[in-house]
C-alpha cells in the first residue's frame, strides 16, 4: 500500500484525526517534528500509524514552517506518497502552501473529510465560512491536504508503527522566518479570544468574573458602553462603535444585551456565545451558542467546568504535555 | 522600499468598488509604513477581470501610489497555485521589498496563496499577521507569537491589525492604471494548468444560533462542549 504522509502537529485529537484520514488514501506514515518518545509512537500507532519518522531537530522551534517543508520534501520526493495531510493551523496552512510549490502539486485547505476514489482522493471543504461544501480533486502531482482536525472524529486502529529515526538541520544559509516567543498577552483589537462584560454583570466586583473568564480562555477583556460609562472596565476597553472594533476568532459576551452600536464593533467575530437574563435581548440574534440565564449563576459553573476538564487528560488517552506548533 | 500589495476582487458581485475587509487593511499597513519613512512607494497589485481595476481603484485612494491590474481572459479562477504563479512573475516585474497581502477567514484556496507566493519568491512568508512591524532591514509580526524575517519577504496580515483610516481623494486615485496581460508577464497557458479540479459544489443550510435556557450547571456543561468542539479549550 502506498505511503500517505502525516505531519503530526502535537501527539493528541488533532493527530489522530489525520491519522484516522489518511487510513483512508492508504498506510499512514507519521513525520514527528521533535522526537517521538515510546508514549507518543504507542499513542500514534493506536490510531493506525504503519510507521513514524521521528526528526529532532532544533530549527523546528527556531523556523517552524522552513524545517517543516525541507523534511516533508524530502520524504515525498523519496517515497512519493499517496497524499501529503497537515492540520490546518496557521503554522500547518503556509507548510501546505510552501510544499505545495516545492512540489508542484495542488493543495485543499480548509478539508473537513477526505475519501479514496478511482479517480484519486476526494476533498470535502468547508466553503464560505460553513455556508457551502465544495468536493474537489487535485489533478497535478502528489495531494496536499490542509484538514481542519476538529471537524473529524478521531477512530482507532491498533497498529505497531516500525520508527525511523533522524536528525535534520536546515542549511546555514536559509532565508526563513524566526520565531522570536511566545508574544504578549494580545491587546483587544488584535486579540483571537475577547470576553466581553455589559450591564447585566451588575457591578465593578462582578466585573472580576469577566477577567476570569478570559484568563481561562487566555483571552482579552471587553466592556460594553454601559460598562465603561458606569466605570466597571476601563475606557480603552470599550467594544463599540466610538470605542474598539473586534475581529476575534471567539466572542464571550456576558450580560450584554446587544445595542446597535455594540454589534457593529463585534460583528465580526466568527463565533459568537452570549449569556444574558432577557431572552429577547438582540445579542441573541448574532450569538451561535445563547444562554438565558443569571450569568452570576451560569459563569462560576462555567468556570468550573473548565477547570475540570482541563484537569482531566482522561478522554484522549496519552497526551503528553509537549506541543508542536 | 517597494511595496507591493495584492488586492484581489471581492468575491461578491455588484459591489465592484469595495475591497475585502483584509484587503483594505493591506493597503492601510503599507500607507502607515510609507508615513514613516520617505523611500517608499506602495504598488497595488489586483489579477481579475476587468471589473477588478475599479478594486485598484479604490486602493489607490486608501493610500497606494501605483496601480497594476493583470487582466487576461485567460487567468486562472479559483486554482491558488496558477495565481500564485501569475502574482510572482507581476511581482517580480514590479521589484519589491515587502508584499503585503489580506487573508479573509473565508477563503480558504486564498489563504494558501502568500505563502505560495513567497515560496516562488524565495523569500521568507510571515502569515496571519495580528501586527506588522516594518523595520529597516527586518520585519516583525505577532499571531500572538513572535516571528521575525529579513527583507525582502511576504506578509499576509488579518483583519486585526487595525481598522483602515478614511480613504483620500488625492491625485492618486485619478493616476492610471497600468495592465498587464499574461503574454506581457511573459506567461504561457502550461504554467497555469490547473493543479485541482471541483467535482461537486452545494449549498449548506444556513446556520443558526442555538438558544438554551433552564439550570445553570447544565448551560455551563452545553458552553464547555461548546468551546471543546470549536477548539478553544
Amino acid at each position: 500500500m502506498t505511503a500517505v504522509l502525516v505531519l503530526v502537529p502535537a501527539v493528541d485529537g488533532s493527530a489522530f484525526a489525520l491519522l484516522t484520514l489518511a487510513r483512508r488514501l492508504g498506510s499512514p506514515l507519521a513525520v514527528a517534528c521533535g522526537p517521538a518518545d515510546d508514549v507518543a509512537v504507542a499513542a500514534l500507532g493506536r490510531f493506525g500509524a504503519a510507521s513514524v519518522y521521528s526528526v529532532s531537530s532544533t530549527d523546528f522551534d527556531r523556523s517552524p514552517v522552513a524545517a517543516r517543508v525541507e523534511v516533508l520534501a524530502a520524504l515525498a520526493r523519496r517515497r512519493s506518497p499517496a497524499a501529503v495531510l497537515i492540520a490546518a493551523s496557521r503554522t500547518g496552512q503556509e507548510v501546505a502552501a510552501r510544499l505545495s510549490v516545492r512540489l508542484d502539486s495542488g493543495a485543499v485547505g480548509d478539508v473537513v473529510d477526505l475519501r479514496a476514489d478511482a479517480g484519486g482522493p476526494v476533498a470535502v471543504q468547508a466553503a464560505g465560512g460553513g455556508s457551502g461544501r465544495v468536493e474537489s480533486r487535485v489533478v497535478r502531482g502528489t495531494p496536499v491536504f490542509a484538514v481542519r482536525t476538529a471537524a473529524v472524529t478521531p477512530s482507532p486502529a491498533p497498529a505497531e508503527p516500525a520508527v525511523t529515526r533522524t536528525h535534520f538541520a536546515l542549511p546555514s544559509r536559509t532565508r526563513a522566518a524566526r520565531r522570536l516567543g511566545p508574544g504578549q498577552r494580545p491587546s483587544l483589537a488584535t486579540a483571537d479570544i475577547v470576553v466581553a462584560g455589559g450591564h447585566g454583570v451588575g457591578s465593578r466586583a462582578g466585573f472580576d468574573l469577566v477577567g476570569q473568564v478570559a484568563d481561562a480562555l487566555g483571552g482579552a477583556v471587553g466592556g460594553s458602553h454601559t460598562a465603561t460609562e458606569l466605570g466597571w472596565c476601563p475606557r480603552n476597553a470599550q467594544v463599540d462603535q466610538t470605542g474598539t472594533i473586534v475581529h476575534p476568532r471567539l466572542y464571550v459576551a456576558l450580560g450584554i444585551s446587544g445595542s446597535v452600536r455594540h454589534r457593529a464593533a463585534m460583528r465580526h467575530a466568527t463565533t459568537v456565545i452570549a449569556v444574558d437574563r432577557d431572552p429577547a435581548s438582540p445579542i441573541f440574534e448574532v450569538a451561535d451558542l445563547g444562554v438565558v440565564g443569571d450569568l452570576h449563576e451560569v459563569v462560576p459553573a462555567l468556570l468550573t467546568e473548565i477547570k475540570r476538564r482541563r484537569s482531566s487528560v482522561a478522554p484522549k488517552p496519552a497526551t503528553t504535555p509537549r506541543r508542536h506548533p | 522600499m517597494q511595496i507591493v500589495v495584492v488586492v484581489r476582487q471581492p468575491m461578491l458581485a455588484g459591489r465592484p468598488a469595495r475591497l475585502d475587509d483584509a484587503d483594505e487593511i493591506a493597503v492601510d499597513q503599507a500607507r502607515r509604513i510609507a508615513l514613516c519613512r520617505r523611500d517608499v512607494e506602495v504598488t497595488a497589485l489586483a489579477p481579475g477581470p476587468a471589473a477588478a481595476a475599479a478594486t485598484v481603484r479604490r486602493a489607490l485612494a486608501l493610500g497606494a501610489d501605483v496601480g497594476v491590474h493583470v487582466h487576461d481572459a485567460r487567468l486562472p479562477g479559483g486554482d491558488a497555485l496558477a495565481i500564485s504563479r501569475v502574482l510572482a512573475t507581476a511581482v517580480q516585474r514590479v521589484g519589491f521589498d515587502l508584499v503585503v497581502c489580506g487573508c479573509a477567514p473565508a477563503d480558504a484556496a486564498w489563504a494558501m496563496v502568500p505563502a505560495m507566493l513567497a515560496e516562488r519568491l524565495g523569500v521568507p512568508s510571515l502569515c496571519f499577521a495580528d501586527t506588522l512591524r516594518v523595520g529597516s532591514r527586518t520585519v516583525e509580526i505577532s499571531r500572538p507569537e513572535v516571528y521575525q524575517a529579513a527583507l525582502p519577504a511576504v506578509v499576509s496580515v488579518t483583519e486585526r491589525c487595525g481598522e483602515p483610516r478614511y480613504q483620500r481623494f488625492s491625485a492618486a486615485a485619478r493616476q492610471p492604471v497600468r495592465t498587464w496581460s499574461l503574454a506581457d508577464l511573459g506567461l504561457d497557458d502550461d504554467s497555469l494548468a490547473e493543479a485541482t479540479t471541483v467535482v461537486a459544489a452545494m449549498p449548506m443550510p444556513r446556520r443558526t444560533g442555538t438558544v438554551i435556557q433552564g439550570d445553570p450547571a447544565t448551560a455551563a456543561g452545553r458552553v464547555a462542549d461548546f468551546l471543546a468542539e470549536r477548539q478553544f479549550l
